[in-house]
């Protein structure tokens, strides 16, 4: 199936160095963001300053634990949270400011794709149904039939028996429940799909099969994605360039390999020494970095690194200055005073 | 009243009525509300004498194999004027709950869709109807717009709106939060959309409930309005108004005040028995299959 | 290290009746834990894990029929009557559950709570029980326990409320900790912060613990032996580093294979088509048949595989006891 020409993605690419899959057409691009809620304990600064920009064609990794902001991004990236400072880019438009009423016509070109499949499916309509809304939302088919074709055809991408079109979500597995999930978020044919922790509600088996379609789709109608979780391991599988969040800003970004690799932020270390790895002996082996103590509140995140008061390198200067984004390598940044050292120190001790 | 949990379909309303099927006070509930209904369409038809056949012959006769119900003062058959007042009992009830179901139900979604003062506005406007006693506000009404079938329904029916309004806004709030209508909203549905297609559907349980209750609660209150010769005017039957001929003939002649009193007891209480069982039957908690076999991992 | 088991299940079945007829949640199942050892009970959800627990300890909902036998520090659990069975489960098995947001009472102090399993099982006085309750706090490693003892569960953080639910479970210095999924709630750092405590603590008191989890990589760092189960059976048993090393039930080798490996190529993840059954409608065969890459013998199909030992300790359910790898082929 041949994906329609996209009009009017024509955007002057922000500072960055190209990267060997996907094409320097951005789609998306967040500059600066900062998405800030006001509650009764003060403000919550969910979102304190992040840039990211998607490119046509890739997937964008984005990792991070409870608190980091990572969900949050997502949900700005499709004005489903209203930014507080900065701004918002989608296919060459500043979408930051836009009303409900325009957005409306952005929704079809960002979809999203939800973390609790069967909350995500409204339980009193047929699956069918809801792989049609967008169809019906933005008048993209004409008439029943054409309709009920078009939702075969996506049933059929996703890997589903298109009988189930007129079945209720709770008669089907977790697994087909997030085939439906996606399915529907090709209804509209979207340049970008943000997936908000899309596997975390699934079984182990089935994590693995949802993976690989949704790698075949990209391969087989060319779709970018925005790949949100906090399973560090899922990200590195599935992304072309990833980022790691830690309480509202990004600390580190580059390719899985760089990452996994050669982390360069102390934060990227603990977390890759965290996962655990299913080999017996590797893990009795192995030292690991455990944090001290708790995440941060975001209502009020330390002076200086924000990662001061967990980071088992912190050293004086740490408290007093907020590190810049910098170059690492080519295409891999971190924000830390000491990138790289502080790591390597900490592989030693 | 309980909120809606997403974890339901149409399945769940076969199952509903299968639950009712073998529940015994329920079926006691429905027979007398079928029948209800079948003599409130055909009364005049089905009854056995004319409601306005004044006879001073016959006048107060006791229950007799001629007149089940006895007859009145003025020699009417009983029995004929309550079943004919049973269909003005059922009109009442049903075009006043249903004009508190469109207003109520409206109001309730459009506060609990966009919050903000337009909620704050409709809810106190509500807290005001609620302040009043039910039959003072109903009253107040019918003493404004005139007595008369037509107005007994609107005063009931504006009576019992705010009920609908806040049932309904409940079941808003918790629904809207739920991540398949921020799905939709993602999918960029029109606001509308969203409460027409996804709000409404989810939270019909709670409202089906309502209705069957507010419905014995019309009734009851249509039968106050009349005995205070505010409803549906004589020589026109009510059940409410036969009360109150009855009363003062409560030693001498039993029959013309127990009988249209029974009548009412029994609607209402069919009501609450169906309403009743209605409401466990839709409760959320009842266990699905998934569920039941999620819990045995 | 005694070699008497904490707590040994034989045999153990349990039966739902729900309304769409009798669910069949664990079938015939057969694992024990010796003090100072862990169990991990693996599996998928529905695959009757946390069930056989449940029903093992006597907590099993009412609806569920349990048949066979328990035997809890020597003592046949299953024969007491349901008041002394309560009473032997609070003083000698201490509980972890996966959500430590609905585990802990929102309107009591921790420390109240704490205190409140010593003061029913161990007779206890007030001062004595939250003086114990500060000891168990520091334990876990609250930081500021003596302050922290009069806080509320909402003023703590996930991982900081888990730590509190440990230390609960510990109030009674128990034989034994049953731990269902404990971290799937939690982030992967807070997540190696119990992992490591529970270790440390199990060194420390040889406490027999159960680890039920779906998560191979924790297995493989906590437990010492492991018991695999599908659709209600145990498929396969053994030492972890048997059991992780040389798996001899396909399900098993696929659900090692399932994991995405970081700094592996970015290759497709091998994966196993179609779900588990449904516990309404068990095959009579091996529940994993119409899924098993493998299927080498056609009477799999109809009849139940036994549980079959490949090496001392590792047992497989499978029809051809020779050593496998997991793919039907006689491992070198």
């Amino acid at each position: 199936m041949k994906r329609r020409e996209r009009e009017n993605t024509q955007v002057t690419p922000a500072g960055g160095v190209p990267t060997q899959r996907g094409s320097a057409d951005v789609v998306a691009e967040l500059d600066d963001l900062r998405v800030w809620f006001p509650t009764s304990a003060g403000v919550v600064r969910a979102v304190d300053g992040v840039s990211l920009q998607v490119r046509r064609g890739e997937t964008l990794g984005l990792v991070g634990e409870s608190g980091s902001g990572k969900s949050t991004t997502g949900l700005a990236l499709l004005r489903l949270v209203d930014p507080t400072t900065g701004s918002v880019r989608v296919a060459g438009q500043d979408v930051t400011g836009w009303s409900r009423r325009q957005l409306r016509a952005l929704r079809r070109r960002v979809a999203m794709v939800f973390q609790d499949p069967q909350a995500s499916l409204d339980p009193r309509r047929t699956v069918g149904s809801s792989i049609a809304e967008p169809l019906i939302v933005h008048r993209l088919v004409d008439g029943g039939a054409a309709r009920r074709h078009r939702v075969e055809e996506l049933l059929d991408m996703v890997g589903l028996r298109r009988d189930l079109a007129d079945r209720h979500p709770h008669e089907l597995s977790g697994g087909q429940r997030q085939r439906v999930g996606i399915a529907r978020a090709l209804a509209g044919e979207p340049d970008l799909i943000v997936l908000d922790e899309p596997i975390a509600s699934l079984d182990l088996s089935v994590q693995a099969q949802i993976m690989n379609l949704l790698r075949r789709l990209q391969r087989e109608l060319g779709l970018t994605y925005l790949f949100i979780a906090h399973d560090l391991a899922a990200v590195e599988h599935m992304s072309d360039r990833m980022a790691v969040m830690y309480l509202g800003r990004i600390v580190e970004s580059g390719t899985p390999t760089q990452i996994w690799r050669e982390p360069a932020h102390p934060y990227t270390a603990a977390l890759l020494s965290a996962i655990p790895v299913a080999d017996p002996k590797v893990e009795r082996e192995r030292r690991r970095v455990i944090l001290r103590g708790d995440i941060p509140s975001p209502v009020d995140p330390p002076g200086g690194c924000r990662f001061r008061t967990r980071c088992p390198q912190a050293r004086p200067d740490c408290a007093e200055t907020d590190p810049a984004f910098v170059e690492v390598a080519t295409g891999h940044r971190a924000a830390c005073l000491y990138a790289g050292e502080a790591v390597r120190a900490m592989r030693v001790s | 009243m309980s909120a809606p949990t997403a974890h339901r379909s149409e399945g769940q309303l076969r199952r509903a009525l299968s639950a009712l099927r073998h529940d015994p006070l329920a079926l006691t509930g429905t027979a007398v509300l079928v029948l209800l209904v079948v003599v409130g369409v055909a009364g005049p038809w089905l009854a056995p004498a004319g409601i306005n056949d004044v006879d001073v012959d016959r006048m107060l006769q006791p229950p007799s194999w001629a007149h089940p119900f006895g007859t009145d003062e003025l020699g009417r058959d009983v029995l004929s004027r309550v079943m004919v007042a049973a269909r003005v009992s059922l009109q009442v009830g049903a075009v006043s709950v249903g004009i508190a179901l469109l207003a109520g139900v409206t109001l309730g979604l459009f506060a609990g869709y966009y919050r903000g003062w337009l909620d704050n506005l409709l809810m106190r406007c509500m807290d005001v109807l609620f302040a009043f006693p039910v039959l003072l506000l109903a009253v107040a009404i019918v003493a404004v717009l005139g007595p008369g079938l037509l107005t007994a329904m609107i005063a009931i029916g504006v009576v019992y709106t705010p009920i609908f309004a806040r049932v309904t806004r409940a079941g808003v709030l918790s629904v809207r939060e739920q991540v398949f209508v921020r799905a939709a909203v993602s999918i960029g549905a029109s606001d509308l959309r969203i409460m027409r297609r996804h709000v409404l559907p989810n939270i019909a349980a709670p409202l089906i409930v309502q209705t069957s209750l507010s419905l014995a609660f019309a009734i009851l209150s249509e039968a106050a309005l009349s005995f205070l010769g505010l409803g549906v005017q004589p020589p026109a039957p009510a059940w409410g108004r036969m009360l109150y001929d009855g009363r003062g003939f409560v030693t001498d002649a039993w029959w013309l005040g127990v009988f249209p009193g029974a009548a009412i007891f029994l609607t209402v209480l069919a009501f609450n028995l169906v309403g009743d069982a209605l409401r466990d039957v839709l409760d959320p908690r009842q266990l699905t299959v998934n569920e039941a076999r999620r819990s045995t991992g | 290290m005694s070699d008497a088991a904490v707590l040994a299940v034989s045999d153990l079945t349990v039966t739902i009746g729900t309304r769409r007829g009798p669910a069949r949640a664990v079938a015939g199942v057969d694992w024990s834990v010796r003090a100072g050892e862990t169990l991990a009970l693996v599996g998928e959800s529905g695959s009757g894990k946390s069930m056989s627990v449940l029903a093992a300890t006597g907590l099993a909902p009412r609806a569920a029929r349990v048949t066979g036998s328990v035997r809890l520090l020597d003592a046949d659990f299953t024969a007491l009557p349901a008041d002394r069975r309560r009473r032997m489960r609070g003083r000698h098995v201490g509980f972890v559950f996966q959500d430590p947001m609905t585990s802990l009472n929102p309107v009591l102090t921790v420390g109240r709570q704490v205190a409140e399993a010593g003061e029913e099982h161990l007779g206890l006085t007030r001062r004595a029980s939250r003086a114990r309750a500060v000891e168990l706090l520091d334990l876990v490693g609250i930081p500021s326990a003596a302050q922290r003892v009069d806080a509320y569960p909402h003023q703590f953080s996930g991982g900081m409320r888990q730590r509190v639910v440990i230390a609960m479970a510990l109030a009674c210095e128990p034989d034994l900790l049953i731990a269902d999924e404990p971290t799937t709630a939690l982030d992967v750092t807070t997540q190696a912060q119990i992992v490591e405590l529970v270790a440390d603590l199990q060194r420390r008191l040889g406490t027999a613990v159960v680890w039920i989890t779906h998560d191979l990589g924790v297995v493989a760092g906590i437990a010492d032996t492991v018991a695999v189960m599908y659709a209600g059976r145990i498929v396969e048993q053994g030492p972890v580093d048997a059991v992780f090393g040389r798996p001899g039930h396909p399900y098993t080798s696929a659900l090692l294979a399932a994991r995405p490996d970081p700094g592996g190529g970015g290759g497709d993840l091998v994966t196993i088509a179609g779900a588990p059954p449904s516990p309404l409608a068990l095959p009579a065969g091996c529940a994993f048949w119409p899924r098993c890459p493998v299927r080498s013998d056609a009477r799999c199909e109809h009849e139940l595989p036994p549980l079959v030992g490949v090496s001392p300790a590792h047992h497989v359910r499978t029809f051809y006891p020779q050593r496998t790898d997991g793919e039907g082929h006689e491992a070198s």
